[in-house]
């Protein structure tokens, strides 16, 4: 083994130097040329320019007049320099007494009999963009109220930015809370 | 369950072993030192890395020679990443700020990277620098896996010589599998990855003001050249802490269907390269199909698992259809399923849901997956090595039956082998029962759980079964950046590694001096159906046996609990 020792030391270096410092600073390169705005994380900016988001990231929303998204598990609540699921068991009692709260919590406000799972459960990542289509129509009334607008308006806006699954079947549906929020706020100016 | 869901899983599962079939091809002609178009590009480098290195890649080594090479640059990798890690505060590049790694974490992180493990102790965007993730993590992430295919490569010399003397040159498999095969196919999937929203960029974050005037720290990464090779190199380690449901590592259902499609490619890739260089390519697509079935088999059932009433959803009287608890909306139950079982079949160890709240069963099902020896297709090269282990036991133990001196691929099965094969497989339940027996009662182990009851046994098995079957993924509650859990997986993750790599090279050393065998009528065929089902009942023995016990300590227990709740007892 110790004949072995020059290859081993000088292949470690070589390869560091072409796979831990050309390749990745390479396809850097390309991938900031070829696609800027994915490389730096799809940013949302406003009129003004100021970043008000990522397009593929959760964020915290808590006003009657925007769409909720799911319970976070990352930090205080979709950390984006935290990312974190639950990690609780099945059984854990702090899992049962979460969503049973949340979904109490739920039903007082829509009167809904029938709440999606997505609604009270964490996400894998905590920064989850994204809620069912069957979570964001029973968020509708809320919203069209809040805003003092007509729940058919809102609801227009939901299937708008409702995605479907990839040719039919890879993935599942879905309604990005930020861009549907953004698109809310487009739409109805003068609530806000 | 819908139709929908049986197609995404059958979909992610068939064309993994599809695409693997030609780039096997390809894969066999770069071992075996034949033309490719890439070579105008890869001589040169190749040539120039040799010389350097002062090696001759003609020259074949005897099996401790090789497994010599393969240990000492091992060493060197080790010795290279530990150094880094600890340094990371000095070193540039490192718009976090983040200091130097804690020595127990540098250790399990090393061990973690070189073996082709991952496991992470940590979570990469609050631990690690961007320098540290490329210049250390991706580099190793490369060659761990191509010292995995070596192992391949020269088994499969052994096999096809006749009289022989070395079983190659470890030099040269190892160049020519990372320059070849993994840097053309991960510049590629980086880039196209890139374009479906994965980040790439030196930035450390990016700042927001939301809608609602909260301020979020967006944390970014070179993700894309990372994200490329963790899932090629069937290695798994993250660039952020929930890996690859993050949506920057995972944004849409399309990076999620190549990205899980990629765990596999190249461990289907190396059992039909494997069969392609040792002229048995009927023998081989028998071992394929029986790692075939047992995939598809967990599949179907851990999505019927995961459909199953979950207990807290029905009690607080939630749509429980679809146990969503750690499942990101854009995936669903049917992606987060196929990945899983993907993830846990082969040794990748990537996850793009929480395991650890999966129901019981689906959490046994990952860990059984891992406890299979990690063959299905397993890491590239390691994953057809131990599968011909499995075939070899298969043939003797059908020897046994009839009475005659068991063949396999034309070489005899004689006492050596068969003693090697043992050591090859029963490392694995040593060091995961043995670390989990002494875990289990030792509080200092015991203070990193999250969960209590049977689910804090089924955290600490699946840590150890994960670290020793190279795996890397996690029941992530378990807080294992203590020096107990970072040591101890370590060693697991040592154990599990280069014991079997070394006893695969010595099977390959014994086997490549004995004479090429025509078959003859007493020769037991080693490609029809029969054959299959032997290998597989093989599989399952061996896994049950050794570790149902636990298993049914942890996740069946629970298990059985959950059936109470659900049905409100």
């Amino acid at each position: 083994m110790l004949s072995q020792l020059r290859p081993a030391i000088v292949m470690v270096a070589l390869f560091t130097l072409l796979l831990g410092v050309a390749y990745p600073f390479a396809v850097t390169g390309v991938a900031q040329v070829a696609f800027p705005s994915q490389a730096d994380g799809s940013l949302i900016r406003d009129a003004q320019g100021n970043v008000v988001g990522s397009a593929l990231i959760g964020q915290p929303f808590a006003e009657a007049r925007y769409l909720h998204p799911r319970p976070s598990a990352a930090g205080d609540g979709y950390d984006a320099s935290a990312s974190s699921g639950s990690n609780l068991g099945p059984l854990n009692t702090d899992l049962a007494e979460r969503i049973q709260t949340d979904a109490d919590a739920i039903r007082a406000e829509t009167g809904a009999t029938v709440v999606p799972a997505d609604a009270v459960t964490t996400s894998a990542s905590g920064l989850d963009p994204h809620i069912s289509p069957a979570y964001a129509r029973l968020q509708a009334a809320r919203v069209a109220q809040a805003r003092g607008v007509d729940v058919k308006a809102v609801q227009q806006v939901i299937d708008a930015n409702t995605e479907g699954a990839l040719l039919g079947f890879i993935g599942q549906p879905r309604v990005n809370v930020l861009l549907t929020n953004r698109a809310l706020d487009a739409r109805f100016p003068a609530a806000t | 369950m819908n139709l929908q869901g049986w197609a995404e899983i059958a979909l992610t599962i068939g064309l993994a072993a599809l695409i693997g079939w030609p780039i096997g091809i390809y894969m066999s002609r770069v071992w075996n030192g034949e033309r490719t178009w890439l070579d105008p590009v890869m001589k040169p480098v190749e040539g120039l890395f040799y010389r350097a290195a002062g090696v001759n890649p003609a020259h074949s080594q005897g099996w401790l020679g090789y497994a010599g090479a393969l240990l000492a640059f091992n060493a060197a990798g080790f010795v290279f990443l530990y150094v880094l890690l600890r340094m990371q505060g000095l070193l540039p590049i490192n718009p976090q700020g983040f200091e130097g790694v804690s020595p127990h974490l540098a250790f399990n992180t090393a061990v973690s990277f070189v073996t082709n493990t991952n496991w992470q102790s940590y979570g990469g965007e609050t631990t690690m620098s961007t320098l540290t993730q490329m210049v250390g993590l991706t580099t190793q992430n490369f060659l761990s896996a191509a010292t995995g295919a070596t192992i391949a490569a020269a088994l499969a010399r052994a096999f096809v010589a006749s009289r022989g003397e070395g079983v190659g040159n470890f030099w040269a498999d190892m160049t020519r599998t990372t320059l070849w095969v993994l840097l053309p196919l991960s510049i590629v999937l980086a880039l196209v990855l890139v374009g479906l929203g994965v980040t790439q960029t030196l930035a450390a974050s990016a700042t927001a003001t939301g809608l609602e005037g909260g301020s979020q720290t967006l944390s970014l990464f070179p993700t894309a050249s990372q994200l490329a090779i963790k899932q090629l190199g069937i290695n798994g380690g993250g660039v952020f802490n929930v890996n690859s449901a993050h949506p920057f590592e995972n944004p849409t259902p399309l990076t999620n269907l190549i990205t899980a499609i990629s765990i596999n490619v190249l461990g289907w890739a190396a059992f039909f390269a494997f069969g392609r260089s040792v002229l048995a390519k009927k023998d081989v697509r028998a071992l394929a199909i029986a790692a075939l079935v047992l995939l598809s088999l967990s599949g179907a059932a851990m999505y019927a698992i995961e459909t199953q009433p979950a207990p807290a959803l029905v009690a607080a009287g939630i749509d429980a259809s679809a146990n969503m608890e750690g499942k990101e909306v854009r995936f669903g139950v049917p992606a987060s399923v196929a990945w899983a079982v993907q993830t846990t079949g082969a040794s990748n160890g990537s996850v793009n849901s929480m395991h650890a709240s999966y129901m019981p069963l689906g959490g046994a099902l990952q860990m059984f997956l891992m406890q299979l020896g990690e063959i299905l297709p397993g890491g590239i090269g390691s994953g057809i090595a131990i599968m011909v282990v499995m075939a070899v036991l298969a043939v003797f133990v059908a020897g046994l039956m009839v009475g005659r001196t068991p063949e396999y691929l034309g070489k005899k099965i004689e006492a050596r082998e068969i003693q090697f094969a043992m050591i090859a497989v029963l490392v694995l339940p040593l060091a995961v029962l043995g670390f989990t027996a002494v875990a289990a009662v030792l509080p200092t182990a015991l203070a990193g759980l999250l969960n209590d009851g049977p689910h804090g046994l089924s955290e600490m098995l699946y840590a150890y079964t994960s670290a020793a079957g190279n795996n890397g993924s996690a029941f992530a509650g378990l807080t294992a950046n203590s020096p107990w859990w970072n040591t101890t997986l370590g060693i697991a993750m040592l154990m599990g590694r280069f014991v079997p790599a070394i006893a695969v090279l010595a099977i390959a050393g014994s086997l490549v001096v004995k004479p090429k065998l025509a078959p003859s009528a007493g020769t037991l065929p080693t490609h029809g159906p029969l054959f299959i089902g032997l290998v597989i009942g093989v599989i399952l023995i061996l896994g049950g046996l050794q570790f149902f016990p636990a298993l049914a300590l942890g996740p069946l227990v629970e298990h059985f609990q959950v059936l109470g709740v659900v049905a409100g007892l």
